[in-house]
């Protein structure tokens, strides 16, 4: 993974000491908190509804043993004894002290971490594959592009004071496991005539106004990638709109300009860009990926599977994806415990997880959008013995993709967005369908919640999503089928009248009934619902 | 009755106006009244708040309760993490 | 008017400025100011004959005026440009980096906590205008860069 030389660390070391000058000058009355805010947003420290909430960047969601073990100690010497990892590949802390803040981004820099551009009208931390490197399904490492765009990014001063946030997605597989074309800039490396170059999609968005981004320009090879997205915010950051901070997210402008007249734009800027040579030369790439070659992998090694033991096997089939190495595996560790809060781990957990990285996965992990875990460079042969481990500490649910694998974004509980819970609502589902034993059965579900219209949660894109409302000061739920935010993309649709807690639970049971009672083949709850329709679904419920 | 509430400037915490400082605990809080913006005003300037505004509550015999739910939740601590709560008694959703 | 603050090695330009529709008019002014919403790349044809290219910030965080800066200085100018109004001192590196080279702010900047933000970084990530020598160009110096 990437290592930061003595320039990456000296940025991140003088933002160390810009953001405690920062606070100082807050907690001394020097600035405003409307001054503050934006300052302290670009750090990740947001006010919430308990406390300040601190979110620390995980670029590309690759994360080494010792950052790992860092992050359980920020968690246990500043927090209380918890962290969060988000939809972003992120993890926030929930009970930050503003005088804190700026020696926890002290011990961060230490282990080559930040949290710069987590939050704010800025481009945010990058986001890619959780298999990158590793998926047998790539044609390449998607992150030495995510890396050559995060440090493009990183106090980019044009784009300082965008419209609105800026989110940015990097694949190279035609499996799509980070919803890129629901990002502000999507980006799926291909391979033509032997150039790896990116396809550009630009203005997919979730939020309030769900967009799947269109196809903005097929081929941009990388030593011109850097001044196409260049083009491409700049048009944005002139022309997006500062009316109304629900209309301000690129999508919008794409959407009212429509895709051609936004391409031909962009086209105009690109053409102005490339005489400036604002592009890295092609060594800097070079340099950057020589960080992700592969490890030296070890031959000969057993895919020979001990699967005697069923809690063991049934782990394996369910959390195990196929390595592109023989005699290696990739392990998800599911964050999703049944009664638990999905993503949340507690410091023990969080350090174990680093102990784990480094005694069975060549000292990485990975954060995944679905708030999960990956250990990338498991030998196969060490699986029984990693399953023990984690299984003892509460970290072996085998339900990965399951109904009760549910994204969650923090809701009521914490958040000051939030217009209803969505915790207690995911532990609800997940307690239901462990209880019927359902969960098996139904297969692949992917369960998604929000608590409010920002959707965090991500509920526009599950195959059942659910958006937390407030109806006259109570909390309602709308319950969404049909999204998918992976490469058959697509947007939820919402069935009719909300729902109080329990009644969305026995809504999403009836549709899940359904779905058993009507599948054809292997088909997924999701394959069903398409050939189906929303019709029979909508009888079942409200009939 | 008319509460004052907002966060600790340096440690975050939610606080609740007493009537001469600020509490961690809905409990100690008093009726502003028409009062609220003034004493938002100079308690902001004072730096002793952040985000300072003023909400709804009725009065109980167990003290002020806010009326919305949201402002519960931040009077109780998350409703999912029982251990760090700030009083469980209070409740969340209306009866 | 405020105080000016000048990172040039001339004085900052007196005349006061006219607005865009009135340079492009039948002006003969040397001093023009943008709005946010307007396009700097009207004043392209004219650039020679301009002294001074007010950028207007109504609000912080209103960014635009930061492409109209970079878009100047990439078009070739040279003269003062200035940005005016809700204009703070965290904000002053970036404006820096895209051309400004004088400040008009609303509220008095601390000089002091200024030039402690500006000597803060040593190094940028990205090529702009102001001709600060990119973290890859370093890493790389014997590449033919772009």
């Amino acid at each position: 993974m990437y290592s930061y030389d003595k320039f990456d660390q000296a940025i991140v070391n003088a933002r160390v000491e810009e953001f405690r000058d920062q606070a100082r000058r807050r907690l001394a009355g020097e600035l405003t908190e409307d001054q503050f805010k934006p300052l302290r947003l670009t750090n990740g420290l947001y006010l919430q509804l308990h406390a300040y909430m601190l979110r620390v960047a995980v670029p590309y969601g690759t994360l080494s043993g010792p950052q790992m073990r860092m992050l359980g100690s920020i968690a246990r010497k500043y927090d209380k004894g918890y962290g969060h990892f988000t939809t972003r590949q992120n993890i926030q802390y929930n009970w930050i002290k503003l005088e804190d803040a700026a020696d926890i981004l002290a011990d961060l820099a230490t282990v080559e971490m930040h949290a710069i551009q987590t939050s704010g009208n800025c481009i945010r931390n990058i986001s890619a594959d959780q298999y990158a490197g590793v998926a047998a399904d790539e044609i390449t490492d998607p992150r030495p592009w995510a890396e050559l765009l995060r440090q493009w990014s990183s106090f980019h001063p044009e784009f300082s004071y965008l419209p609105r946030k800026f989110k940015i997605a990097v694949i190279a597989s035609t499996q799509d496991r980070a919803a890129m074309r629901l990002h502000d800039i999507g980006l799926e490396l291909v391979e033509r005539d032997g150039v790896v170059g990116a396809r550009v999609f630009v203005g997919g968005g979730m939020g309030r106004t769900p967009m799947v981004a269109p196809e903005i320009r097929d081929f941009v090879t990388e030593d011109e990638i850097i001044s196409y997205v260049e083009a491409c915010l700049r048009v944005y950051n002139r022309y997006g709109r500062r009316d109304n901070k629900y209309k301000a997210r690129i999508k919008i402008l794409v959407h009212e300009l429509g895709a051609d007249e936004y391409r031909r734009q962009v086209e105009e800027e690109f053409a102005q860009m490339k005489a400036l040579k604002l592009d890295p030369p092609v060594e800097e790439l070079a340099r950057i990926r020589a960080h992700f070659a592969d490890p030296a992998y070890e031959t000969g090694l057993s895919d020979t599977i001990d699967r005697s033991d069923p809690d063991f096997a049934l782990w394996v089939d369910q959390n195990v994806a196929a390595h592109k190495q023989p005699g290696y595996s990739i392990v998800n560790i599911s964050l999703k415990p049944v009664g638990g809060i999905p993503g949340d781990a507690s410091a023990d957990q969080i350090e174990l997880m680093a102990d784990l990285a480094e005694r069975y996965s060549l000292n990485e992990l990975r954060v995944t959008h679905a708030q999960n875990i990956v250990l990338p460079y498991v030998k196969t042969a060490d699986l029984k013995a990693l399953w023990t481990e984690l299984d003892a500490a509460g970290l072996a649910p085998a339900n990965l993709d399951l109904i009760t694998d549910i994204i969650a974004c923090p809701g009521l509980d914490y958040c000051s967005l939030a217009n209803a819970r969505s915790i207690p609502v995911a532990q609800k589902i997940a307690k239901r369908f462990t209880d019927s034993g359902k969960e098996k059965t139904i297969g692949e579900l992917k369960l998604k919640i929000s608590g409010c219209i920002n959707a965090c949660g991500h509920h526009h894109a599950g195959h059942i999503g659910i958006l937390g409302v407030d109806r006259k000061g109570t909390e309602n739920y709308q319950l969404l089928l049909g999204g998918s935010g992976a490469e058959d993309a697509s947007l939820g649709t919402i069935t009719g009248p909300g729902f109080d807690e329990n009644g969305i639970v026995d809504a999403i049971e009836k549709v899940t009934d359904l779905y058993l009672a009507q599948r054809e083949g292997d088909e997924r709850f999701l394959d069903t619902y398409r050939r189906l329709g929303m019709a029979p679904f909508k009888e079942v419920i409200y009939g | 009755m008319k509460l004052l509430t907002g966060n600790d400037l340096a440690s975050g915490d939610v606080i609740w106006w007493t009537g001469s400082g600020w509490s961690r605990h809905v409990a100690d809080a008093v009726d502003v009244g028409a009062e609220g913006d003034a004493l938002l005003a100079s308690e902001s300037a004072a730096r002793r708040v952040n985000a300072a505004y003023v909400i709804d509550a009725e009065a109980t015999t167990a003290g002020p309760l806010p009326l919305h739910i949201k402002e519960r939740i931040r009077a109780s601590g998350p409703t999912v993490r029982a251990d760090l709560a700030i009083n469980t008694e209070i409740p969340i959703v209306k009866a | 008017m405020g105080e000016i603050v000048n990172f040039r090695e001339d004085a900052p330009a007196s005349e006061v400025p006219v607005s865009l529709e009135a340079f492009l008019g039948a002006s003969n002014a040397t001093a023009v100011r943008i709005e946010p919403g307007e396009d700097a790349r009207a004043l392209l044809p004219q650039l020679d004959r301009i002294a001074l290219i007010e950028v207007s910030f109504p609000a912080f965080g209103d960014g635009r005026g930061y492409s109209s800066a970079r878009i100047l200085r990439e078009a070739g100018y040279t003269g003062e440009l200035r940005a005016s109004g809700d204009v703070l001192v965290d904000q002053v590196p970036a404006m820096r980096r895209v051309g400004f080279d004088t400040l008009a702010p609303n509220a008095p900047i601390d000089r002091a906590v200024m030039d402690r933000m500006l000597t803060l970084y040593d190094d940028v990530y990205q090529k702009t205008v102001d001709g600060r020598v990119p973290v890859w160009a370093k890493r790389h110096p014997e590449a033919a860069h772009g």
